[in-house]
């Protein structure tokens, strides 16, 4: 039986090989030449994005096969969950809840105290941006790349370039979109940097990734600069992709080498980067442009011999309300 | 004639569609970056057992189907199996009478082509490369080929495909 089948089959292929179509060698030079035409225009020209979002249509069907025990197994812990442990869970979410209400209120007067100062200085700055809850898809992609994908897409108006955090701080951005899925980048793959700056001293610098899912780098801190192991990094919304303020990790050694003209100093990201199942998309609030002359003025502030200084008295302005706070609450700001 | 002879491609793409979800089922930490190459080990299969049904457009295919499942630069892994199926179907005739275990060093072979080449094309790329561990799902292929090879027979002799 195998015999015949292989015979039938040997036989079929010189057939059908030379007598069909091009031969497999043209067929592979097609193939070859399609596959580099379409790496140069996605890699070099990023022009493949609509292609990749309608293809993206056809793998979202096996990503959601894929998902689907981990979705059934959420499903039914939560509803074969006992009476008590729901009880259990309520309870501490009203505390978890009642606490941050607490802490709420103290931002909110925080922010209008920000607001109006930064009115009075004629500053642009905006608090307050739209986000939306996304959920992980379980799929895996390249071990070596740090991406994740999400169940939003274009329906939900998500954007390349877009912010993605998580209850702890920011995860990454966005860099496909799909109809309904979308890919974003972690803050720890090994293309992607941030511009974060020291939340104590306002020192600005940029993350990169390094491709290990805890650790960060920051390699253009010179050897004097105020750093050391603890400070909390947040993005500076310097590169226009982040919006400013959100805790990004923590740094978790500095070594000094006189020898070089830039220190070694590491950071841990504080979000779960690979346990989160629930992420946040954020849309930056719409930030103004800067008037032509306000531009200038910035610019010139930024070229300042003392850019740390100016930080610092941006970031300075914060500590100061708690005193004014009793007088400060407004009705509408509370809500 | 041809259209009598050709049966049960839909048995061949469920195999394919298998692959895939495989190539994507999460999995713990470590063993993610064991994973074997399902998609290469269907393709070299099918190439070897039906190379005049299966060859060097269905490698290209699923190639790219890898490249956006994984999320890799469209064209690289497309690029990598297209080689692969064309080499398995170079040679067919003769790794198809090879004993198991020399067959299973020619799987180990095609399966270290399509990682090397896909290696080559995200360093070309300015990706950083890794460790030694790189190499292990190609090995981890090969010590599955015979539990594969047999499995797919039989579906290909269940399903009479030809």
């Amino acid at each position: 039986m195998a015999g015949k089948q292989r015979d039938r089959t040997t036989r079929c292929p010189i057939k059908l090989i030379f007598t069909q179509g091009p031969s497999i060698t043209t067929r592979l030079t097609l193939c070859i030449a399609l596959s580099v035409v379409l790496m140069v225009m996605d890699h070099k020209y990023q022009s493949l994005e609509s292609l990749r979002a309608v293809l993206s249509v056809a793998v979202y069907p096996l990503q959601l096969t894929t998902d689907l025990p981990g979705t059934i197994s959420d499903w039914f812990s939560e509803s074969l969950a006992s009476r008590r442990q729901l009880q259990e869970e309520n309870d501490s979410m009203h505390t978890q809840q009642l606490m941050q209400k607490v802490q709420l209120q103290r931002l909110a007067a925080l922010e209008a105290e920000n607001m109006r100062l930064r009115e009075l200085l004629d500053s642009s700055f905006k608090v307050g941006e739209k986000v939306l809850i996304a959920e992980l898809l379980s799929v895996n992609l390249d071990p070596y790349k740090h991406q994740i994908v999400i169940n939003k897409g274009k329906a939900n108006e998500v954007y390349p370039g877009q912010p993605l955090l998580d209850a702890k701080g920011v995860m990454g951005q966005i860099v496909h979109v799909g109809p309904y899925t979308s890919t974003a980048m972690l803050i720890t793959d090994s293309s992607h940097a941030i511009p974060v700056q020291v939340n104590r001293n306002g020192l600005r610098s940029i993350a990169l990734g390094t491709g290990t899912i805890n650790r960060l780098e920051l390699p253009y801190i010179p050897n004097n600069a105020d750093i050391r192991p603890g400070d909390l990094l947040v993005t500076s919304g310097l590169g226009g992709h982040f919006p400013p303020g959100y805790p990004v990790a923590e740094v978790a050694a500095v070594q000094h080498d006189p020898g070089h003209t830039f220190s070694l100093v590491a950071a841990t990201p504080l979000a779960d980067l690979n346990r989160s199942r629930e992420v946040l998309l954020v849309w930056p609030g719409k930030i103004k442009l800067l008037e032509p002359a306000d531009a200038a003025a910035d610019a010139d502030a930024d070229a300042d011999a003392e850019p740390q200084a100016d930080a610092a008295a941006e970031t300075g302005a914060l500590p100061a309300p708690p005193a004014a706070l009793p007088a400060v609450p407004e009705p509408g700001d509370t809500e | 004639m041809t259209l009598a002879r050709h049966h049960g491609g839909s048995a061949i793409l469920f195999t394919f569609l298998v692959a895939l979800l495989l190539t994507i089922m999460p999995l713990p930490e470590w063993m993610r970056l064991l994973r074997p190459d399902w998609v290469g080990l269907v393709l070299i299969y099918w190439c070897m057992a039906l190379p005049e049904r299966v060859g060097v457009v269905s490698g290209w295919l699923s190639g790219l189907l890898v490249d956006l499942l994984t999320g890799a630069v469209l064209g690289q892994h497309a690029l990598a199996l297209t080689v692969v199926a064309w080499l398995t179907i170079r040679f067919h005739q003769r790794v198809r009478l090879f004993p198991m275990l020399q067959q299973a060093a020619t799987v180990l072979v095609l399966l270290v082509l399509h990682q090397l080449l896909a290696l080559w094309i995200s360093r070309f790329i300015g990706r950083p490369g890794a460790g030694w561990y790189f190499w292990a799902p190609s090995f981890i292929g090969m010590l599955i080929w015979p539990l594969v090879y047999n499995s797919l027979r039989s579906i290909r002799h269940g399903f009479r495909v030809n």
